[in-house]
């Protein structure tokens, strides 16, 4: 075969390729959103569910979602963040590190049910903090960081080493060089990492039914002080998240619209994922601008 | 090797420097001089040491994990090899330009201003200034002024090698390191970044470690020969060029190794 028609075949075969998954997702997004959308509206995501009655919403589930990626980014990111620097900056090619590295893939293939009965036994029980959103904080920050301590390391690494002579060069300490001129170089990098981690944050449910457990009480949303217990804000009280509820409600849920709130509530984490992918980006070239250029 | 008789006024000098990369004797006993506001030429075969040889002189090779330096370098009456010198003051002394223009990823105003504010000029206005000024120094102003805000990495090769230059002149060195400055450019480029270094010649003594003899012959004023690790030969870029001490020299220049 000529080397030309070797090259069509290989690009016809990629063509296919990206056509089998382009399929998929689309697919899979379509019959989500169809089936789902027709449920949304603002009552459903405004209100809390019903237990025996028809009607109920993912008001709370929505909002824990939002918060418990909130704290979990809160915990995680800065970590993250140290050790990705520490990895790409700091550490010496020695066996000590070439152990941490392999602990960080090994904690990275961990299933996340077995760093949820962790989180349990550890958060709930030892640290007396019982089913709450900082268990399920914790667990998810722990579950990861693993990812996005190799995200950042790897976007770290990727600036070139120019980039740092060019610092160094100029009169720049190490420390200088690495928060002014290689964290934002960095940046649409480590975005990516967090998008990534958002992602499995939302779509987590194993890991949070032992930690963050699967029930709400009863919250008002106009109560905002982070230490009264019918706080949205207080980050000691159970919260169950969307994903959680699409797990409950379809095991369990003895409302008649089960399947309904259930298709619902599965178009509405996809969104509410979209949303922060977008969002983030923006807020991610917002700071690199600001850090950067003027 | 002839030592310089015509050298009068050295702002830096190397007594009986050493370098090694772990077991590796990378620099051998060099001993040079270099005059102030002049422009010295390193020349030599790769691997000869002579970019070793420039980044001591900034301690840019403190970095490179194994390295080890013996002798002194003096630049005014300190000897910067000491470990009490703290490298981060002596770099914004001694700049340095690189082979390849490593612009931030930024706009053009902020590579400038980058250096003067991380220093602590927090004045916008001076900040404003700093830029037009050594936009101007580097020859570069007219052709940027209108887009400061625009990313540095959308100029041309040539112009961002002279935006590296402002931004090193942006941190007032006193001597200028040049690793092979335009050995990345195009040769109009090239000769407008030769054009620049000689008129920064009048404010700043400045090494240039160059390949290419010709602008070696063009720009400089003086010469040192490398090979081997050692300085072979030095003395005034006329002088070495049209009659140089030794063979190797000669085949050297004449393009016959190296």
């Amino acid at each position: 075969m000529s080397a030309k028609s070797t090259d069509r075949l290989a690009t016809a075969g990629l063509y296919v390729i990206v056509g089998i998954i382009i399929t998929v997702l689309a697919g899979l997004l379509g019959f989500v959103f169809v089936k789902g959308i027709p449920q949304l509206s603002w009552q459903f995501i405004t209100t809390p569910p019903q237990i025996f009655k028809e009607g109920g919403g993912v008001g709370p589930q929505l909002f824990n979602s939002f918060y418990l990626l909130v704290l979990t980014l809160m915990i995680a990111v800065p970590i993250a963040i140290g050790a990705g620097i520490y990895l790409a900056e700091y550490a010496r090619d020695h066996w000590i590190i070439r152990c941490i590295r392999v602990l960080i893939e090994v904690l990275s293939s961990l299933p996340s049910i077995v760093v949820g009965l962790f989180g349990f036994l550890f958060f709930v029980l030892y640290m007396g903090w019982g089913f709450s959103i900082l268990s399920g904080a914790f667990a998810l920050s722990l579950f990861n960081l693993p990812l996005l301590v190799r995200v950042v390391e790897q976007s770290i690494r990727n600036i070139p080493k120019s980039q740092r002579e060019a610092g160094w060069a100029l009169g720049f300490s190490k420390w200088e060089t690495i928060t002014t001129i290689i964290l934002p170089a960095a940046l649409p990098g480590i975005v990516t990492g967090v998008i990534l981690a958002s992602g499995r944050v939302f779509g987590e449910a194993a890991a949070l039914i032992y930690t963050a457990g699967m029930s709400t009480p009863i919250i008002d949303f106009t109560n905002w002080n982070p230490l009264s217990p019918t706080s949205p804000l207080n980050p000691f009280r159970p919260a169950e998240t969307l994903a959680v509820h699409i797990w409950k409600i379809n095991g369990e849920g003895i409302m008649p619209d089960a399947a309904a709130i259930s298709d619902g509530a599965a178009a509405l984490l996809i969104i509410s994922i979209l949303f922060f992918n977008f969002t983030s980006r923006f807020i991610g070239n917002l700071m690199f601008k600001k850090m950067g250029a003027n | 090797m002839n030592v310089v008789e015509t050298i009068e006024r050295s702002v830096i000098q190397t007594e009986n420097l050493q370098f090694y990369y772990g077991t590796h004797h990378a620099l051998k006993n060099i001993n040079l001089k270099f005059e102030e506001k002049k422009i010295t030429a390193l020349i030599g075969p790769s691997g000869c040491g002579k970019s070793t040889f420039l980044r001591t002189m900034n301690r840019m090779n403190d970095l490179i994990p194994g390295v080890r330096t013996e002798g002194a370098i003096w630049i005014g009456n300190e000897n910067i090899t000491e470990p009490s010198i703290d490298p981060v003051e002596l770099r914004k002394k001694v700049g340095m330009v690189f082979q390849h223009a490593s612009v931030f990823p930024f706009s053009i105003y902020e590579n400038i201003a980058y250096g003067p504010r991380t220093h602590g000029e927090r004045n916008k206005k001076v900040l404003d200034e700093i830029v037009e000024e050594n936009l101007r120094a580097a020859a570069l102003w007219d052709e940027v002024k209108d887009h400061l805000d625009h990313p540095a990495t959308g100029l041309s090769g040539g112009q961002q090698q002279r935006l590296t230059i402002a931004r090193t002149l942006a941190t007032k060195p006193e001597i200028l390191l040049m690793d092979e400055p335009t050995s990345a450019l195009d040769p109009i480029s090239t000769a407008k970044v030769e054009d620049l270094i000689r008129t920064l010649k009048e404010r700043y003594t400045i090494i240039i470690v160059t390949h290419n003899m010709q602008q070696a012959a063009r720009i400089s004023d003086f010469t040192a020969f490398f090979l081997n690790g050692e300085v072979k030969e030095y003395g005034q870029t006329a002088t070495l060029f049209s009659n140089p001490l030794f063979s190797e020299t000669k085949d050297y220049i004449a393009g016959k190794f190296g």
